[in-house]
C-alpha cells in the first residue's frame, strides 16, 4: 500500500533502446499515460552499427513508483536494457547549458567574473551580450543561472541530464 | 527514430538468394499461412485493396466479413480466447483503424494475443492529411503491446513473423502492423518464420530455483492460505489450469478465481470459493481479508479485486507469480515475487513440494476450512425467487446453466454490466477457454461479436452470449455477419430496459436519480432477430422461461431470446466502492443510504 508518507525520490535511469521510429514517443507516452514525472530527458544514438540509442531520464516518485517505471520500461519491445544509476552505484551526471546575458558596464564585467569562477566559457560575444557555455551537474547550472539573473539574463537553453556509471562496468 | 526526423536507410539484410519474390500483400498472406492462420476477421477499404486482391487467391485462409471493424477485433478476441491461438484482424486505413481501437484496448487490458493489419495510405502521402489517413501507429501505441509501420517491403516478412512472436510471447497482447498501400504492392523477398530470429525480446518464463524454494517454504508455513488465480492461468494454456487444479488439491488450500480466471479450476471442486472482488462471493472476499498467505497466480490485484487498498488483507504474506514483472508490486506490495510463466512455475512448485515431502499444517488448515464454511453458510448468492410471475435474472441464468449441462461443449460470452456479473456468479465453468468476457476494459458490445468469433472457431459447439439489451445494441450489426456465415449463436438477453449496472449505482450512490439510464423505444428483439434471418423468442413470465430456453437450444440457427426480467433487481453481494473485503453488502437488507461515502463515490 502506498502510504502518502512514502518519500518522493529522484532517480536517474538509463535506457538502451532500438533507434527505430516512434521509440521516443513510446517512452514519453508511457510516462504521461501512467502519470509518472519526467524531470529531464535526453536521447541520442550511441551505437551506429547496432542502431541503439541511449535515453537518460530523471524521474521522481515513491520507491514503488520507481520500481513500476523500470518494470514498465523493460516491458516495451524495443527496450534492450534499463539501468537505475541512482541505486546501482556511483555515477557521473552532467548537463550542458547555453546562457545568454545582455548587459553593459559593471554588470557585464561581473557576469564575466562569475563565469570564470564557474569555469563557463563565453562562446559568443557582442558589445552588449555574451553567450556562456557551462557544463556540470544540474545544481551547478541552477546556481549559475540564478547568479546571472540580476546581471541581465536573457535566455537559457539546457540539454537535460546525461549520466553514466563510474568504474569499468558498461550498461 | 526519435532523434532524427529523416529515415535512415537501414542496411538491408541480404535476402537469401533463393528468397522468393512476391508483392507485399502476398508476403503478408504467405506469412499468415506459415504462422498457421486459418481464419481472419476483417473489412476491406481503399488502402487494403491490394491485400484483399491477394486474399482472393488464398484458399487456406477463411475471411469473416464483419459489419464494423470493432466487431472484427472482438470476433478475433473470441476466436483467440477459445482456441489459444493468435486472432487476426484486417482493417483499412483511417476510420477502419480508429474503429479497431476499442477492441485493441480491450485485448491489451485482458492480455489477448492478436495481430491486426491495418492499411495505410501510400508512404509518399503519409503526413499529408490524405483521404482516410490517420496516424494509426500514433493512435494505437498505448493500446497495443507493440506496433509497426512498415515502410520497406524488405522488412515486411520479418515484421509479420515478429508480430506473431510478440503477440503470443510473455504476457500476450495485441500487435498492429500498419501497411502502406505502396508497400503492399511492391515486390520483395519472402522469408519463412524459421529464418526470422526475433530480436532481444525474450520474456522470462522459468523462475529462479531459490524463488521456488522460498515459495514452497511459505506455503508449508501457512495456516490460513488462499490461492487467488486469474487470467494468466488461462493465457498460459490448458496445462496451467491442470497444474493449478493439481496444486490446489495437493495442498488442500482454498482457491478463488478472478472474473478472467473462471474455468482455471473446475467450479465443482470443493476447494473453489467462487469468484472474488466487487461482486465476488462473501466467502472468497472474507478469506482474502483474513488470510495469512495469499498465493496470487497470474492475477494482478486489480481495483475491482482489492477494494480499499489500505484495508486489503491486512495480515497476509503474499506470493505473486506472474510473467509480467510490471504487474508485481503495482497496487499491492508482495513478499515474494516469482517472475515466470505460471504453468512453468506451478510445475516447479509442485515438484519441489513433493520432493521436500511438505505436509501442510493439517490442524490449522482444518480450522481455516471450518471458518470458511461458516462464511459459505451465509449463502451469499441467494435471491428472492418467490414471485410466481416475474423472472429474476439470476434465475434465468441458473436455468440456462442447468439446461445446458448435458451439452458437450458450451462457450459463454457476455456483454458488460449486471448480467455479466450474474453470469460469472451463476454459470459454472469446469474448463478453461470456455468463458469470454471483457474484464479489464469493460467493453459493452463485446459479447455478440466475440460469440461470433467463438462459433467460427467451434462450429459444432453451443455458443451463448449472455447479454443485456443495452450492450447488445452496441454491436447489433454483427447479427448480419452471423446470418451470412450461418452461425448458430444464441443471444440470451436479460432485458430490464435499463443500463442495469448504471441504474444500480445511481440507486446506491445518487439517491435513485436515474439520469439517462432508462431506454425508451427499444427494438422488438423478436422481429429484429427475424429481420436478420434468426429466430426470435421471448419470455415474459417465469412459466415461459424453460420453454424458451429449450427452444433456443433445439434450433440449429442463430437465436435472440428476449428474457424480460425484473427491472429493479440489483447485483449482490457487493463491496461498495471505497470499502474493504469484510464490509460487503449481501443483499437489499444491508443496503442503506450511507453505504458509500463521498470518497467512495469518486473511486467508482
Amino acid at each position: 500500500m502506498n502510504k502518502p508518507k512514502d518519500p518522493i525520490l529522484r532517480h536517474t535511469i538509463s535506457v538502451l533502446v532500438d533507434n527505430e521510429p516512434g521509440v521516443l514517443a513510446r517512452v514519453i507516452g508511457l510516462f504521461s499515460g501512467r502519470g509518472y514525472n519526467i524531470e529531464s530527458l535526453t536521447v541520442a544514438e550511441v551505437d551506429l552499427d547496432k542502431h541503439l540509442s541511449r535515453i537518460t531520464v530523471v524521474t521522481s516518485g515513491t520507491e514503488m513508483i520507481i520500481e513500476q517505471i523500470k518494470a514498465q520500461l523493460t516491458r516495451l519491445v524495443p527496450v534492450h536494457k534499463v539501468a537505475d544509476l541512482t541505486i546501482e552505484g556511483p555515477h557521473v551526471e552532467r548537463e550542458l547549458a547555453l546562457v545568454k546575458v545582455v548587459s553593459s558596464g559593471e554588470n557585464r564585467v561581473e557576469s564575466l567574473r562569475i563565469a570564470d569562477i564557474f569555469r563557463a566559457r563565453a562562446v559568443d560575444s557582442t558589445n552588449d551580450s555574451f553567450v556562456f557555455e557551462i557544463v556540470g551537474n544540474s545544481g551547478k547550472i541552477d546556481a549559475f543561472v540564478d547568479l546571472m539573473r540580476p546581471l541581465g539574463l536573457a535566455d537559457v537553453s539546457r540539454t537535460g541530464v546525461v549520466a553514466i556509471a563510474r568504474g569499468a562496468n558498461a550498461l | 527514430m526519435a532523434t532524427k526526423s529523416t529515415t535512415k536507410a537501414r542496411p538491408k539484410k541480404a535476402a537469401a538468394p533463393t528468397a522468393k519474390q512476391m508483392n507485399g500483400s502476398e508476403i503478408v498472406l504467405q506469412a499468415l499461412v506459415d504462422q498457421g492462420v486459418d481464419t481472419v476477421f476483417g473489412y476491406p477499404g481503399g488502402a487494403v485493396l491490394p491485400l484483399y486482391d491477394a486474399l482472393f487467391n488464398v484458399n487456406s485462409i477463411r475471411h469473416i466479413l464483419v459489419r464494423q471493424e470493432g466487431g472484427a477485433v472482438h470476433g478475433a478476441e473470441g476466436y483467440a480466447r477459445s482456441t489459444g491461438k493468435v486472432g487476426v484482424v484486417i482493417v483499412t486505413s483511417g476510420p477502419g483503424a480508429t474503429n479497431a481501437v476499442t477492441g485493441l484496448t480491450d485485448a491489451m487490458m485482458d492480455s489477448i494475443p492478436l495481430v491486426c493489419i491495418s492499411g495505410q495510405v501510400a508512404t509518399h502521402l503519409i503526413g499529408n492529411d490524405a483521404f482516410q489517413e490517420c496516424d494509426t501507429t500514433g493512435i494505437t501505441r498505448p493500446c497495443t503491446k507493440h506496433n509497426y509501420l512498415v515502410k520497406d517491403v524488405n522488412d515486411l516478412a520479418r515484421t509479420v513473423h515478429e508480430a506473431f512472436y510478440v503477440a503470443r510471447s510473455g504476457r500476450p497482447g495485441p500487435v498492429l502492423i500498419d501497411l502502406p498501400k505502396d508497400v503492399a504492392m511492391a515486390l520483395g523477398p519472402y522469408l519463412p518464420p524459421d529464418n526470422v530470429r526475433p530480436k532481444h525480446y525474450n520474456p522470462q518464463t522459468k523462475a529462479e530455483s531459490p524463488k521456488i524454494a522460498e515459495a514452497v517454504k511459505m506455503i508449508a508455513a501457512a495456516k490460513k492460505p488462499i490461492i487467488y488465480a486469474g487470467g494468466g492461468v488461462i493465457n498460459s494454456g490448458p496445462k496451467a489450469s491442470k497444474l493449478l487444479t493439481e496444486f490446489t488439491r495437493m495442498t488442500g488450500f482454498p482457491c478463488t478465481l478472478t472474473l478472467m480466471g473462471l474455468g482455471a479450476l473446475p467450479a465443482s471442486d470443493d476447494h473453489f470459493l467462487g469468484m472474488l472482488g466487487m461482486h465476488g462471493t462473501y466467502e472468497a472476499n472474507m478469506a482474502m481479508h483474513d488470510a495469512d498467505l495469499i498465493i496470487a497466480v497470474g492475477s494482478r490485484f486489480d481495483d475491482r479485486i482489492t477494494g480499499r487498498l489500505e484495508a486489503f488483507s491486512p495480515g497476509s504474506k503474499r506470493i505473486h507469480i506472474d510473467i509480467d514483472p510490471s504487474s508485481i508490486n503495482k497496487n499491492v506490495p508482495v513478499d515474494l515475487a516469482v517472475v515466470g510463466d505460471v504453468g512453468s512455475v506451478l510445475a516447479d512448485i509442485i515438484k519441489k513440494y513433493r520432493a521436500d515431502k511438505v505436509t501442510p499444517d493439517a490442524r490449522a488448515l482444518k480450522a481455516w476450512w471450518r471458518q470458511i464454511d461458516t462464511w459459505r453458510a451465509r449463502d451469499c448468492l441467494r435471491f428472492d425467487n418467490s414471485d410466481s410471475k416475474i423472472i429474476k435474472p439470476q434465475y434465468a441464468i441458473q436455468r440456462l446453466y442447468e439446461m445446458t449441462r448435458k451439452h458437450k461443449e458450451v462457450y459463454i460470452t457476455t456483454e458488460v454490466g449486471q448480467h455479466q456479473m450474474w453470469a460469472a456468479q451463476f454459470f459454472h465453468f469446469e474448463k478453461p477457454n470456455h468463458w469470454m468476457t471483457s474484464g479489464g476494459l469493460g467493453t459493452m458490445g463485446y459479447g455478440l461479436p466475440a460469440a461470433m468469433g467463438v462459433q467460427v472457431a467451434h462450429p459444432g459447439a453451443l455458443v451463448v452470449d449472455i447479454a443485456g439489451e443495452a450492450s447488445t445494441l452496441m454491436n447489433i450489426q454483427e447479427m448480419s455477419t452471423i446470418a451470412q456465415y450461418r452461425l448458430p449463436v444464441k443471444v440470451f438477453i436479460l432485458n430490464n430496459q435499463y443500463m442495469g449496472m448504471v441504474r444500480q449505482w445511481q440507486e446506491l450512490l445518487h439517491g435513485g436519480r436515474y439520469s439517462e439510464s432508462y431506454m425508451d423505444s427499444l427494438p422488438d428483439f423478436v422481429k429484429l432477430a427475424e429481420s436478420f434471418g434468426a429466430v426470435g423468442l421471448r419470455a415474459e413470465k417465469k412459466d415461459d422461461l424453460d420453454g424458451v430456453i429449450k427452444e433456443m437450444l433445439s434450433v440449429d440457427k442463430a437465436v435472440i431470446a428476449d428474457i424480460c426480467v425484473d427491472q429493479a433487481e440489483n447485483c449482490f453481494p457487493m463491496i461498495p466502492s471505497g470499502k474493504a473485503h469484510n464490509e460487503m453488502i449481501l443483499g437489499p437488507e444491508d443496503q442503506t443510504d450511507d453505504v458509500i461515502d463521498e470518497e467512495g463515490k469518486m473511486l467508482v
